[in-house]
C-alpha cells in the first residue's frame, strides 16, 4: 500500500445561509483505512460528504485525488468512486434487481452479478419485489448492495446505519473491512460511532469563525 | 494590467476605490439629468403631431435603453463571477437585478402614461411595450431565483447561468415579438420617430440618455456597496467602519 | 464496463419504465389540455367563426400550459429519492444522461399532446388546412418547450415550491416558439405558405437540441445544492 493518500482535502470552507457551517478543514484518506466522520446534527457532515463526491464544488479550499488536484482528473475519479447518500437512490417503482441493472449502466458495476449482491446483503427472495414494498432496513440494505459489486477503490457513505438491524450492522461492517483489506478505502459518516479499532475519526464538533 | 483585475476582486479595495468616484458620479447624473428634464420638458419645441405629451420620451426613452442595457450589464457580471469565480462579480450581478427591474417598470409605466394621450388606452400590445414586458419577467425571474437558495454562490452561479441563457435570447425573443407585431398590425405609429426626429427634439434627448447612464452606473455601485457590507459583515474591516468613532 | 450507448438507453428505458408503472399519470397533461380547451368555448363563445379565429393561439397555449405543468417530474422524483445523484457521479457525460431523461419524457409528455392536437383542432373548428402544419409545429414545440424546460427544472430542481418559480423562468424563453408556431398554422388558413415560418422553427430546434442539454447538466450541478 503506497503512503500517498488517496483523497486529500485541503483548507475546505463551507457557508451556508452566511454562516460558516466548518472552516479551513484539511484532512486524507488513505488506501486501507476507514474514515469515520462524527459531530453534531446540522454541522455539516453531509456537506462535507458531497463535497469529497464533488457533488457540491469547492468554493474554498483544495481536493486532490491520488496527488492531482479533482479538476484535472475529475473523470477518473467518478470512475473510481462510490457514494451512497443519506436516502436510499433507488427508485421505489423498480425492483432491486431492476435498479441494480440500471445503476450498473452508469457505473462499472461487475464484480459480481446482481443477484449475488442481494443474496450476500441478506435480500435473497426480495429481488424481484418492487421496492415501495420493502421497508426502511430492507431499502437501505438494497442501497447497499451496490457496494457488493462495484469496482470503485473509494466509498463515500453518508450515514449508512440508518435503519439498519444488528445484523445489518454487522454485515456492514464485514464489507468495510474487507474491502479495506483489499487496498480500498472508507469514509462515512454516522451518528454511531463503529467500534472497530481500524477506524480512524474525524470530529466536526468546532466551528471556528472566519477571521480575517 | 491583471494586477488591477486581480485587486478589482477584493471587495474592500473596490469599497474604497468607488467611495471615491461616488461624489463625482452623483454630480455628473444630477446635472445631466436636471439639463436634459428643463430643457426636454419645458425649452424643446412642441411635437407637431402629439403636441407636448411626447415629452415623456425624455423619461421614456433613457428608460428602456438602460433596461435592456443593464440586463446584459447582470449578465456579464454574472459570467465574470462563474467563470473567475469572483465574488464581486457576483455582488454586481445581484445588484444590477432590481435596478434593471426597475428601469424596465419605469418604461412600461411612462410608456403607459404616454399611451393615454396618444392612442386613447393605457395598454396597448405593440412589439416594444411586449417585448419591455417579457424582459420584465426575465429580471423577476433571476430576482426570484437569486432568494431562493440558501448558498450564496450557488445562489450566484444559477442566476447566472439564468442570466446567460436570457442574453442568448433576448434578441430572439425581441426579433420574434417585432415580427408578430407586423403580422397583426401592419400600420404602425412609431413610438420614437428617433432618426425622423428634429434635432432640438433630438439633443435633450441625448443629454437625458447621458444622464441616466450615470444615475445607473451611481445607484449600481451604491447597491454593489450595500450588498458588499452585507455579505464581509462578519470581517474586520466592515466592523470597524460600523463602530462609532 | 459501461459504454455511452448503454449509459444514454439505460436512461431512457429507465425512465420509459417508471413511467409505465405510473400510467395513470400519463394521462394528466393530456387532461389538462383537453380542460383548458374545453374551457375555451364555455368562457368566450361557442360560434365556430370565432373557435376558429383563436384555434390555432389557444391549441398552443394549452399545449404550453401542459408541458410546464409536466416539467416539474423531469427531476423532481429522481431528486427526492436520491437517484439523481447517480446521474451526476456517473463517469459517462452528464448532458448525455440529461438528454436521455428529456427524450423519454417529451415521450410521455409531448407525444400525447402532438398526437391529440388534432382531436382538439377539431373541437376548436380549426378549418382542415391547419392541421398539418399544427401537428409539425406542435412535435418540434413541445420538443424545445421540453429541452429548454430542461434548464429551468434543473436550476430549481431542490428548490421548494420550485415549479411555480420554473413556469416564471422559462416562460419568456417560450415566446419565440409560441409565435412562431401559431403563425406557421395561421398562415396555412389563411392560404398562405408556411415553409418558412415552419423552417425557422425547425432551426429553433435544431438549435435548442444542440445547446440545451449542456445547459441543463450545467444548471444541474449547481441546481442540486439548492
Amino acid at each position: 500500500m503506497s503512503s500517498q493518500p488517496l483523497l486529500e482535502f485541503q483548507a475546505l470552507t463551507f457557508e451556508r445561509d452566511d454562516w460558516p457551517l466548518f472552516s479551513d478543514l484539511s484532512g486524507a484518506i488513505k488506501a486501507g483505512e476507514i474514515l469515520q466522520i462524527t459531530g453534531p446534527n446540522g454541522c455539516g457532515k453531509t456537506t462535507l460528504l458531497h463535497i469529497l463526491a464533488t457533488i457540491q464544488p469547492v468554493n474554498v479550499g483544495t481536493l486532490r485525488w491520488q496527488g492531482s488536484d479533482i479538476g484535472q482528473c475529475h473523470q477518473s475519479y467518478l470512475a473510481d468512486v462510490a457514494f451512497i447518500g443519506h436516502k436510499p437512490g433507488l427508485k421505489l417503482s423498480l425492483t432491486p434487481r431492476e435498479n441494480l441493472q440500471w445503476l450498473s449502466k452508469l457505473q462499472p458495476l461487475n464484480r459480481c452479478t446482481s443477484a449475488e449482491a442481494l443474496a450476500r446483503i441478506g435480500l435473497a427472495g426480495f429481488e424481484d419485489m418492487p421496492c415501495y414494498t420493502l421497508s426502511a432496513g430492507q431499502l437501505r440494505r438494497a442501497a447497499l448492495a451496490v457496494l457488493c459489486m462495484t469496482q470503485a477503490r473509494l466509498w463515500l457513505l453518508d450515514e449508512p446505519l440508518t435503519a439498519l438491524d444488528v445484523q445489518g450492522i454487522s454485515d456492514l461492517e464485514t464489507l468495510l473491512l474487507a474491502h479495506v483489506e483489499q487496498g480500498g478505502a472508507v469514509a462515512l459518516s454516522s451518528h454511531q460511532a463503529l467500534t472497530n479499532p481500524a477506524v480512524r475519526t474525524l470530529a466536526l464538533d468546532a466551528v471556528a469563525e472566519a477571521q480575517f | 494590467m491583471w494586477q488591477w483585475f486581480h485587486k478589482l476582486g477584493s471587495p474592500r479595495w473596490f469599497y474604497h476605490i468607488s467611495g471615491k468616484f461616488l461624489p463625482w458620479l452623483a454630480l455628473a447624473s444630477v446635472v445631466l439629468i436636471v439639463t436634459g428634464v428643463v430643457w426636454g420638458l419645458a425649452f424643446a419645441p412642441q411635437d407637431a403631431r402629439q403636441g407636448n405629451s411626447f415629452r415623456i420620451i425624455y423619461i421614456h426613452v433613457p428608460a428602456s435603453f438602460l433596461a435592456l442595457a443593464g440586463y446584459y450589464v447582470m449578465a456579464a457580471a454574472g459570467a465574470v463571477g462563474m467563470i473567475w469565480k469572483m465574488k464581486l462579480a457576483d455582488m454586481v450581478m445581484v445588484a444590477a437585478a432590481p435596478l434593471g427591474a426597475a428601469l424596465t417598470f419605469i418604461a412600461l409605466f411612462t410608456g403607459a402614461v404616454w399611451g393615454k394621450p396618444t392612442w386613447g388606452t393605457y395598454w396597448i400590445w405593440d412589439a416594444r411595450i411586449t417585448s419591455m414586458l417579457v424582459l420584465l419577467f426575465l429580471y423577476i425571474g433571476i430576482i426570484a431565483l437569486s432568494r431562493s437558495f440558501s448558498t450564496r454562490e450557488t445562489s450566484a452561479r444559477a442566476c447566472a447561468i439564468l442570466a446567460l441563457v436570457g442574453t442568448v435570447n433576448i434578441p430572439i425573443i425581441y426579433k420574434s415579438v417585432d415580427w408578430w407585431y407586423t403580422l397583426h398590425q401592419p400600420a404602425t405609429i412609431k413610438m420614437t420617430g428617433a432618426p425622423s426626429m428634429h434635432p432640438d427634439m433630438f439633443k435633450p434627448l441625448l443629454v437625458m440618455i447621458l444622464g441616466f447612464y450615470c444615475f445607473y452606473a451611481l445607484v449600481l455601485l451604491l447597491n454593489t456597496r450595500t450588498e458588499i457590507l452585507l455579505r464581509e459583515s462578519r470581517t474586520t474591516w466592515v466592523k470597524e467602519l460600523a463602530e462609532p468613532k | 464496463m459501461t459504454t455511452l450507448s448503454g449509459a444514454f438507453f439505460g436512461v431512457i428505458h429507465r425512465d420509459l419504465s417508471i413511467a409505465m408503472r405510473h400510467r395513470g399519470d400519463l394521462l394528466n397533461p393530456l387532461f389538462f389540455f383537453l380542460i383548458v380547451v374545453t374551457l375555451v368555448p364555455l368562457g368566450i363563445s361557442p360560434e365556430p367563426a370565432r373557435l376558429a379565429a383563436m384555434a390555432p393561439g389557444m391549441i398552443w397555449i394549452s399545449a404550453l400550459l401542459a408541458t410546464l405543468l409536466a416539467l416539474d417530474n423531469l427531476f423532481q422524483a429522481d431528486f427526492a429519492d436520491g437517484s439523481l445523484v447517480h446521474l451526476m457521479l456517473s463517469p459517462q457525460p452528464l448532458w448525455l444522461l440529461v438528454l436521455a431523461k428529456i427524450i423519454a419524457h417529451w415521450l410521455v409528455t409531448g407525444l400525447p399532446v402532438v398526437l391529440f392536437s388534432p382531436l382538439l383542432g377539431l373541437m376548436l373548428s380549426l378549418p382542415e388546412a391547419g392541421f398539418l402544419p399544427l401537428i409539425l409545429g406542435l412535435t418540434l414545440g413541445t420538443a424545445v418547450f421540453s429541452l429548454l424546460g430542461a434548464v429551468g427544472a434543473a436550476l430549481t430542481v431542490a428548490l421548494h415550491k420550485g415549479s411555480v418559480l420554473l413556469s416564471l423562468l422559462v416562460m419568456p424563453l417560450y415566446v419565440p416558439v409560441l409565435i412562431f408556431g401559431t403563425s406557421a398554422v395561421q398562415r396555412a388558413v389563411d392560404g398562405m405558405s408556411y415553409g418558412g415560418v415552419m423552417a425557422m422553427l425547425a432551426a429553433a430546434s435544431a438549435f435548442t437540441l444542440l445547446i440545451a442539454p449542456f445547459a441543463a447538466a450545467g444548471a444541474l450541478k449547481v441546481g442540486i445544492n439548492g
